[in-house]
């Protein structure tokens, strides 16, 4: 086995599970915090790549040549329009069934899901769509390479991998020290505890699900780039799939999330390169069906026993 | 023994004041119309047997679920219209049955938790990495939850779960201490240990309505009773006067 097909699987797979990270991450948060599974939370990706050539072609028009700063502003402008698509999903299709049975905002997170994919279908096109290169160069290792012996790292891919670490770095430092962080997970444990203690916790519920869909812009915006081509229908894949990584890592659990996204996006990447390109995505999704059945609490998941 | 509102009649307004509410959950209504009010200051209980709707009460004045018929006032407000989280930030802190502490978190978080109830903290402090007020004077008063500041609290026991549950309530200083069976589960030593506490949390100005099945306990440290039957109020007094009176002593003080 060539160590070099070995090291860039391992290379493409890094950079497909942090993406999967970034959006499990939002699967993961709002399981814990209301028990549903946010079945729209794809297309809040999906949209977050729309915006993302949106906003890139709003840069280019008034004429910002500097990368960095193109690229910080999109994301900004990217990650503060998801998020309020997040929310308005939440408050429109969720809160109103807040105290009815489990079913029904299931049921409700598939309606949002169709309504958003059409609304991006007739007010965007049904075609593929995309956006010009940003930021070219790659690194090859070692960078004296002949032939096919070298690892190949885009900058694009390694901005990929560092985006995606500083992002799940502030998540879990807000989650883990600060007083929001604090009242995010008691209302996770406990919602009426925290409801007493004073957390408005249907703020908290918005806020959770706001986190959630920046964490998927930031994905949606760096696969964007990545890619270059995308349409209405990509967030049903990438959708699914972060959700599988959610349940690897243990749906409820955050760094479970993070480290369900690497593992399946690294199984992904090796199944692609030393099995079958063409049949990754069952192999995910047998991968889910197996954890399902033997390890439904993944591998950081707390199964619910404990109860004082 | 007094009927029950002629002692206070003339007294200012109470801290709380209950007036003809009636509760419940889905179709079974657990309250009917109960009365009763706590000045500023006191140290009321409620006794009663299990299911009277002792704890509904406690919630109801919590707005969870919120009362269905009557009113609550709260220092003059009128809480019956507020949310649960709004009538905590006025000063009411609950320690509810069960004692619901996060088990996942650890005991210092557990009593970071009870600063939520600040308004400050509430509108401007959830990015604060530490937030306001010591819990020094919460291990003060009891050290136990300090040696275990870093343990997560369900690794406690419970008795110090219902010391991190109260300790956790007091963290805001409310005006108003709600206590849900403070006894309940705990060996008599910490059980005693706990009663002496609160006698010294209201004289630090916290006003305390505690819910006991354990009548003798509860009517000793309390200065006014109320008597729960069905969802509604049966008996008023001092706790003196209930501790005396042979009704009390055979329903609830083992007459058996």
């Amino acid at each position: 086995m060539d160590i070099y097909i070995v090291g860039q699987q391992l290379v493409n797979g890094l950079v497909l599970g942090s993406t999967y990270g970034l959006i499990a991450v939002g699967y993961t948060m709002v399981y814990g915090i209301i028990g549903m599974i946010n079945f729209a939370h794809g297309e809040i990706y999906m949209i977050s790549a729309y915006l993302t050539a949106i906003f890139l072609a709003l840069a280019s028009y008034f004429g910002l040549q500097s990368v960095p700063v193109v690229l910080l502003l999109v994301l900004f402008a990217t990650v503060f329009l998801t998020a309020l698509y997040g929310w308005s999903v939440e408050q429109i299709a969720y809160r109103p069934l807040r105290h009815s049975n489990r079913l029904a905002p299931l049921i409700s997170a598939i309606g949002i899901s169709l309504i958003l994919q059409n609304y991006i279908r007739i007010s965007q096109g049904a075609r593929n769509q995309g956006v010009p290169p940003v930021l070219d160069g790659v690194w090859r290792i070692p960078s004296s390479a002949i032939d096919q012996h070298f690892i190949q790292i885009t900058y694009l891919q390694s901005l990929i991998v560092v985006t995606a670490l500083a992002s799940m770095a502030l998540l879990t430092w807000i989650i883990h020290r600060t007083a929001l962080g604090r009242a995010c997970r008691a209302t996770q444990q406990d919602r009426i505890m925290a409801n007493l203690l004073g957390v408005d916790t249907d703020r908290i519920i918005s806020v959770v699900f706001v986190m959630g869909a920046a964490m998927a812009a930031v994905a949606g915006m760096l696969v964007t780039l990545n890619y270059g081509s995308f349409d209405f229908y990509i967030g049903f894949l990438m959708g699914i799939k972060a959700f599988t990584a959610a349940v690897l890592g243990g749906i409820g659990s955050l760094p479970g999330a993070m480290l369900g996204g690497v593992v399946l996006g690294l199984a992904e990447s090796f199944f692609a390169g030393f099995v079958n390109s063409d049949y990754k995505d069952v192999f995910a999704f047998s991968l889910l069906i197996l954890f399902l059945i033997f390890r439904p609490s993944g591998f950081l998941g707390v199964p619910e026993v404990e109860k004082v | 023994m007094s009927e029950s509102r002629s002692a206070s009649a003339v007294t200012p307004e109470p801290l709380l004041r209950v007036h003809e509410i009636c509760a419940g959950y889905g179709a079974i209504e657990a309250l009917h119309g109960i009365s009763l009010q706590v000045q500023s200051g006191e140290i009321v209980a409620l006794i009663g047997a299990n299911g009277a709707g002792k704890s509904s009460l406690l919630m109801s004045i919590c707005a969870n679920p919120p009362a269905r018929k009557g009113k609550i006032f709260f220092a003059g407000q009128d809480i019956t219209v507020l949310a649960t989280h709004q009538i905590a930030r006025l000063g009411v802190a609950h320690v509810p049955e069960g004692r619901r502490v996060f088990t996942y978190m650890t005991v210092a978080e557990n009593l970071a938790m009870g600063l939520m109830a600040l308004p400050e903290q509430a509108n401007h402090g959830l990015l604060q990495a530490g937030g306001g007020a010591d819990p020094e004077q919460i291990y003060h008063l009891f050290p136990r939850l300090r040696e275990r500041a870093q343990q997560r609290a369900g690794t406690l026991s419970g008795g110090e779960q219902q010391m991190l549950a109260i300790g956790r309530a007091l963290m805001s200083r409310p005006r108003l201490l709600l206590l849900d069976e403070p006894s309940l589960g705990l060996a008599p030593q910490i059980m005693g240990r706990i009663f002496a506490t609160l006698r010294d949390i209201v004289k630090e100005g916290t006003t305390i309505f505690l819910v006991e099945q354990n009548a003798n306990q509860a009517l000793q440290l309390a200065d006014r009773a109320y008597v729960l039957v069905n969802g509604r109020i049966t008996l008023s007094g001092t706790g003196k006067e209930l501790l005396a009176s042979p009704e009390i002593r055979k329903a609830y003080l083992g007459g058996h």
